[in-house]
């Protein structure tokens, strides 16, 4: 079968899953909502361009008689969340698959090179001490910006002479999450009362979402159509990060220019990881077992692995929320991937599945 | 580019018809740290050759390969791929004009057989699209070529080592260049991989590639190579036909070892044995206090004891042997005077009577550890007419040697002055 029908099909089933968990999870929560409302809910809002009487405007193709606080809850409150968590887990995932590929290394994450420390600093500086975050940022710009800031001084500090050796990029990424680590630490221990908000927020959550948060210019919401630019860039470089795994040298004779190459894929992940780590805070292992977890099901081939690891590190992230906000008392989605994902992986590395890419 | 037609067989000049060399290497140095890896090498590769690169470890084959491939960018010196400058062009470009056959052969990612050879395309397939008939075609006779074909849906993860070399040879043929660099392509294959391979490279290489592949054996790029290039030290210190090239001054030189090189009875190819250091040595504390001695010799046993002897300087006479037995290859080449027989022929009169002549003349005889034959007979018993002390190196077993009762009791009773399991053990009780 070729290439591009495997990924096709394989998306495909995927982005069904994607759409089911989707569904079913807006249906959960202390008020259950019938799966056949949410979707009627999210119908109603489908808008499709008219032209009545002359002048363009908007026509909403579906109606249906649904109670108005059914339809608050599915599209105010769980769709948001929802569909926030289904764009940071494909952001994180895509990313990750990505950074494996790309250290030719199987603990590789989407943080590897101090993306999600940075962002860390970034977000409990401007909780802990506001006045010193330049222009006035948000949380979330602090965060985004802390996220890029890092990832360039990690890529710089390995750079020598136009060249960056994967070796160094990943050591040098050790140590800048550690020093950033410390410096997280500090505020902690400094933040007082805002204490409780600083842990959280490291945590990972995605509660109290709302379309806000999908960063909304002129009604167009900018965060998914950022993600998926970057999305579309990595699978442009599919190809590309299938050759790079036989090593650079080789790469680099079978035409692939590896150092631009290399700058462009670190950078896409970098501002991908960045701008989920910014929204939802430190979502850990979702980036690392999603990847290797589709490497079993559908192989090495990065442009069968990127979409289906995306989609599938998408509905992974909406059913672990579901749980994380399901329960008693709400729990940040980071505890729920880690105490779900770290075990599982670990039953992968004993079954000797995962010791190599 | 033009794309090639599906039904083609094998595009290879299409893209690049230049009537100058396909690689043109010019007064290249490279530095590598502080080490001085190449100084001032120049080389040209025509169409239709295959040059073994040979040279010592560390000499700057890999080093000059890299080069050649745009790989690491020289101090100096120019290198220009089908008439253009390797460092003005993209990767892609390169990747069009020169494929290279790696030594690591470890891919430790279950791609399909299939999908490795495809990577080879990589440089004709653009971003934004996949591969099209051609790029199909040349995938499917890359395969056909190498021996590939059949395990072509097979995990490479999961193909033999000789597979897997063949794999990334036919990933390099799909990449269809007029260039073909190998980096010691068949270190580790078995005898009938190693020729398979060189086989097929030689057949592109009529077709009209050019190739240059590293190769330590120089048995191997003696075989396979018709231009053998030399490097030591940084440059190029032989280039041109394996007789000329892989003498044993040459080699001396290059890879500081003693070597002797005879011509292989089966390929009628030069044959290099590097010499063990106890062997070459021409200082040896172990050499006897005679001046001349003459070799009972045959079978090729004689050859370790013939060198040594040269060595160490030593007069040294042998016969009878009979003509196109090693051991009188190994004397021709060490200049020893023989006594040569018909290879299917008896020793005839004139031949044992020269014998007597050198046993004579020298201080002693010894005999190396033949099969003791028929042939042998009258030479023992002429030998034991004169009064030339008779040793003997004795590596086998009576046992083993015996082809002939009759040649075996003349040799019991011939050797007398001393018995030695091994060469240099004899060179001792001689003392």
């Amino acid at each position: 079968m070729s290439v591009a029908r495997r990924a096709t099909g394989w998306s495909a089933a995927l982005a069904v899953a994607l759409a089911v968990t989707v569904v079913l999870s807006a249906g959960i929560g202390p008020v259950a909502v019938p799966a056949e409302t949410v979707v009627k809910a999210v119908l109603e809002a489908v808008a499709v361009p008219s032209l009545a009487g002359g002048e363009l405007g908007w026509r909403r193709p579906f109606e249906y008689s649904l109670r108005k606080s059914n339809r608050a809850i599915v599209m105010r409150i769980r769709l948001p969340r929802i569909l926030l968590g289904a764009l940071v887990g494909f952001a994180l995932s895509a990313a990750g698959t990505v950074m494996q590929g790309f250290f030719r290394n199987p603990m590789a994450d989407p943080s590897i090179i101090g993306v999600s420390s940075g962002a860390a600093v970034g977000a409990v500086a401007s909780i802990v001490v506001p006045a010193l975050i330049p222009f006035g940022l948000g949380l979330e710009p602090a965060a985004f910006a802390g996220a890029l800031i890092t990832a360039f001084g990690v890529y710089a500090i390995a750079t020598e002479n136009g060249k960056t050796p994967v070796a160094t990029l990943l050591l040098a990424g050790v140590a800048i999450q550690t020093f950033l680590g410390a410096v997280t630490s500090f505020l902690l221990l400094h933040s007082g009362e805002s204490m409780e908000q600083v842990v959280y927020w490291l945590m990972g959550h995605l509660d109290n979402a709302g379309w806000g948060d999908f960063v909304p210019v002129a009604g167009v919401p900018v965060l998914p159509l950022f993600v998926c630019c970057c999305f579309l860039l990595l699978l442009a470089y599919a190809r590309d990060l299938n050759v790079m795994l036989l090593g650079e040298e080789e790469a680099a004779g079978l035409g692939i220019e590896v150092e631009r190459t290399k700058r462009l894929l670190l950078a896409v992940s970098a501002v991908m990881t960045g701008a989920g780590v910014a929204v939802s805070g430190v979502i850990g292992f979702v980036g690392l077992i999603v990847p290797h977890v589709m490497r079993l099901v559908v192989g090495p081939d990065h442009r069968i692995l990127l979409p289906t690891a995306a989609l599938a590190g998408s509905a992974f992230l909406v059913a672990a929320d579901t749980v994380a906000r399901s329960g008693a008392q709400e729990l940040p989605v980071g505890i729920v991937t880690a105490a779900v994902g770290a075990p599982f992986f670990l039953f992968l590395l004993r079954k000797r599945r995962v010791h190599e890419l | 580019m033009s794309r090639a037609d599906p039904t083609d067989e094998g595009p290879i000049d299409r893209d690049f018809a230049t009537d100058g060399p396909v690689l043109s290497i010019s007064d290249l140095s490279v530095t590598l740290g502080e080490t001085d890896v190449l100084a001032g090498v120049s080389l040209d590769v025509e169409r239709g050759e295959l040059v073994g690169l040979v040279g010592p470890n560390g000499a700057g084959k890999t080093t000059l390969l890299r080069a050649a491939r745009g790989s690491l960018s020289p101090d100096s010196g120019r290198v220009q791929i089908a008439g253009e400058a390797v460092d003005g062009l993209s990767a892609k470009a390169v990747g069009r004009r020169v494929a290279t056959v790696p030594q690591d052969t470890s891919i430790s990612f279950s791609f399909d057989v299939r999908e490795i050879v495809e990577m080879g395309r990589t440089p004709h397939v653009p971003r934004f699209g996949s591969m099209d008939e051609a790029d199909h075609a040349a995938v499917e006779r890359a395969m056909e070529r190498t021996e590939v074909a059949e395990f072509a849906d097979r995990p490479v993860t999961e193909v033999s080592g000789g597979e897997r070399s063949r794999v990334l040879l036919a990933r390099a043929l799909a990449q269809e260049t007029p260039l073909l660099l190998l980096d010691e392509p068949t270190a580790s294959l078995d005898p009938n991989h190693r020729l398979r391979t060189f086989e097929t490279v030689s057949a592109l290489v009529d077709e009209g590639k050019a190739a240059i592949a590293a190769i330590h054996d120089l048995d191997t790029a003696a075989r396979y190579c018709d231009r053998i290039v030399v490097v030591a030290d940084g440059g190029i210190v032989a280039d041109g036909p394996p007789e000329a090239v892989l003498t044993g001054a040459t080699i001396g030189d290059a890879f500081d070892v003693d070597a002797v090189v005879t011509t292989d009875p089966v390929t009628q190819r030069p044959r290099v044995t590097a010499l063990p250091d106890d062997l070459a040595a021409a200082d040896d504390p172990d050499i006897p206090p005679v001046e001349r001695v003459h070799v009972i010799a045959g079978g090729g046993r004689a050859g370790p004891l013939l060198t040594r002897l040269d060595r160490a300087g030593v007069e040294t006479t042998v016969g009878p042997v009979s003509a196109g037995d090693s051991d009188a290859d190994v004397a021709d080449a060490l200049g020893i005077e023989t006594v040569e027989f018909d290879a299917f022929g008896e020793i005839d009169a004139a031949a044992l009577d020269r014998t007597a002549e050198y046993v004579t003349a020298a201080d002693a005889v010894i005999v190396a550890d033949v099969d003791l034959t028929d042939g042998l007979v009258p030479v023992f018993d002429r030998v034991g007419e004169l009064s030339t002390p008779v040793y003997a190196v004795e590596e086998r077993s009576l046992a083993e040697r015996t082809v002939s009762q009759a040649a075996a009791d003349r040799y019991r009773r011939l050797r007398g002055g001393g018995v030695a399991a091994s060469t240099p053990e004899l060179l001792e009780s001689l003392t």
